[in-house]
């Protein structure tokens, strides 16, 4: 209850910055818009692999970099003032998840979208489940985010996540597939987590909705919620947080 | 409103353990303005961070506000308010609205919330500024706004960390006739940090001088400065008390 409150304020909060929203997706629009026409020519892979590719991308950067707004709570005496209230820690922690949450919501369905205009052709139960997968990645991840951005030096968290998100991002071979990749840079990616999310979304585009890839990364992505939420709620009821 | 005893809090670096606070106690009772002063890295803030549960004490107990403080700190935050020093509203934030998420935290409903929060602000002079940005502020209505956030659940018992620096005299005045008017109204109870002698002299019915982690010495503050001498300032009381003068502490 505590976090709905939560998040309705800060939905509010972002719905007056609605460029921020677009400038958030731009890099996979950008993909979707200026590589996706080569990808598909290129023998990779049709749209319905790219998609799913950009969609966890999107994941990455628009939930994974969330914990920035932590930062400026923190510096304006924001999280203090929060955490002097009855509301319970987890609650602080889950508004902000919720609202990271919705807002990639919004963001995915407009990128499917404009991917639809391009030539993705995907069965709609399919791009459905895909929707709740990557929902549930934003769970995990704007979780971690905030947990990271209130554990690291302050002026560190920005150029710290950007540079680990991209390695991870080559890893999940969200842009190409890592099919084509040789067998050590396989090894290295099936290390990751995120490969298995871009291989079950891009399984329920293809419609193998009970696929072992489907559901290897739909139980990797709950493993990494579970996870994610665990290490989000330890952080915020930890003392200093 | 307060009982604390033996509370001490070790604050453990890299490089070595620091003892901020080194077994405070103190005693405030219902209705009484409390000054709480000391130098910088004194312990104050610490003091105040372990009262209104943002720290864990290392040792020692608290009531505050009738609950324990370590095992009942969600009864505790019920019924404290707390200022903090650095503010408590991000710049873009707008005022309205993050006095009713914070009326809200309290479990007030949205229409109760949207009501206390439109008699906050008429009561602090702020309600022409709720539709605007903090950024846009002056310290002293920005000073307001923090006060108003601590107060919107009607606590009992209000922690103000150096309330009044960086304002001007005026805002200072202002601020002290406000922390007055709350008390006269509604019997709160006022514990706050000061680096202004003149301000506590001024506010408060008692006073505790700490330094170096330990209450060096309390009382009113007219009691406090007869016990030196004649004429004597609280400026006098710190330097016998605490070796330094306090000023050239807040000035460094």
């Amino acid at each position: 209850m505590t976090a709905l409150i939560m998040a309705r304020h800060y939905v509010r909060v972002t719905m007056r910055n609605k460029l921020a929203l677009v400038f958030g997706a731009l890099q996979p629009v950008l993909y979707l818009v200026l590589f996706g026409p080569l990808f598909a020519r290129s023998g990779a892979g049709s749209w319905n692999v790219l998609v799913p590719g950009l969609l966890v991308q999107l994941g990455l950067l628009s939930a994974g970099m969330s914990g920035f707004g932590i930062v400026f709570d923190q510096r304006f005496g924001v999280l203090e003032r929060l955490r002097v209230t009855p509301a319970g820690r987890m609650s602080l922690l889950l508004g902000r998840v919720l609202k990271d949450t919705l807002v990639l919501l919004i963001q995915a369905a407009g990128l499917i979208l404009l991917g639809y205009a391009f030539g993705l052709r995907a069965p709609l139960p399919g791009v459905a489940l895909g929707l709740l997968l990557v929902l549930l990645l934003a769970v995990s991840l704007s979780s971690m985010s905030y947990a990271l951005a209130l554990t690291l030096n302050q002026d560190l968290f920005a150029p710290i996540m950007s540079t680990v998100l991209v390695p991870l991002l080559l890893l999940s071979g969200a842009l190409l597939p890592m099919s084509l990749a040789p067998g050590w840079l396989d090894v290295v990616s099936r290390l990751t987590p995120f490969r298995y999310v871009v291989e079950a979304l891009r399984a329920f585009f293809a419609g193998g909705y009970t696929s072992a890839d489907a559901l290897v990364g739909t139980g990797v992505t709950l493993a990494f919620v579970v996870a994610g939420v665990a290490v989000g709620t330890r952080r915020f009821q930890h003392e200093n947080a | 409103m307060i009982h604390a005893t033996g509370l001490t809090r070790t604050f453990t670096t890299k490089t070595a353990t620091v003892d901020a606070v080194r077994g405070v106690d103190l005693d405030v009772s219902p209705g009484e303005i409390v000054g709480f002063l000391g130098p910088n890295g004194a312990g104050k803030t610490t003091t105040l961070r372990m009262l209104t549960t943002l720290l864990r004490p290392s040792g020692g107990t608290a009531t505050v506000a009738g609950h324990d403080l370590t095992t009942e700190p969600t009864e505790v935050r019920r019924r404290i308010g707390y200022v903090p020093q650095g503010g408590s509203v991000g710049p873009a934030a707008l005022i309205g609205e993050e006095l009713e998420l914070q009326a809200r935290l309290y479990g007030l409903g949205l229409p109760a919330a949207r009501e206390r929060v439109t008699e906050l602000l008429d009561r602090l002079g702020l309600t022409a500024l709720a539709a605007r940005p903090a950024a846009s502020l002056s310290g002293g209505q920005r000073r307001r706004v923090d006060i108003a956030m601590g107060l919107v659940h009607r606590p009992g018992l209000l922690f103000l960390d150096e309330p009044t620096t960086g304002l001007d005299p005026r805002g200072r005045a202002d601020l002290w006739d406000d922390i007055r008017r709350l008390r006269a109204e509604s019997g709160l109870t006022v514990f706050l940090s000061t680096h202004y002698l003149d301000e506590a002299d001024a506010l408060c019915d008692r006073v505790l001088i700490i330094d170096a982690g330990r209450i060096v010495s309390e009382g009113e503050p007219e009691a406090l400065k007869s016990g030196i001498g004649p004429g004597a300032t609280l400026d006098d009381v710190f330097l016998a008390v605490t070796g330094r003068a306090l000023r050239e502490e807040a000035a460094a």
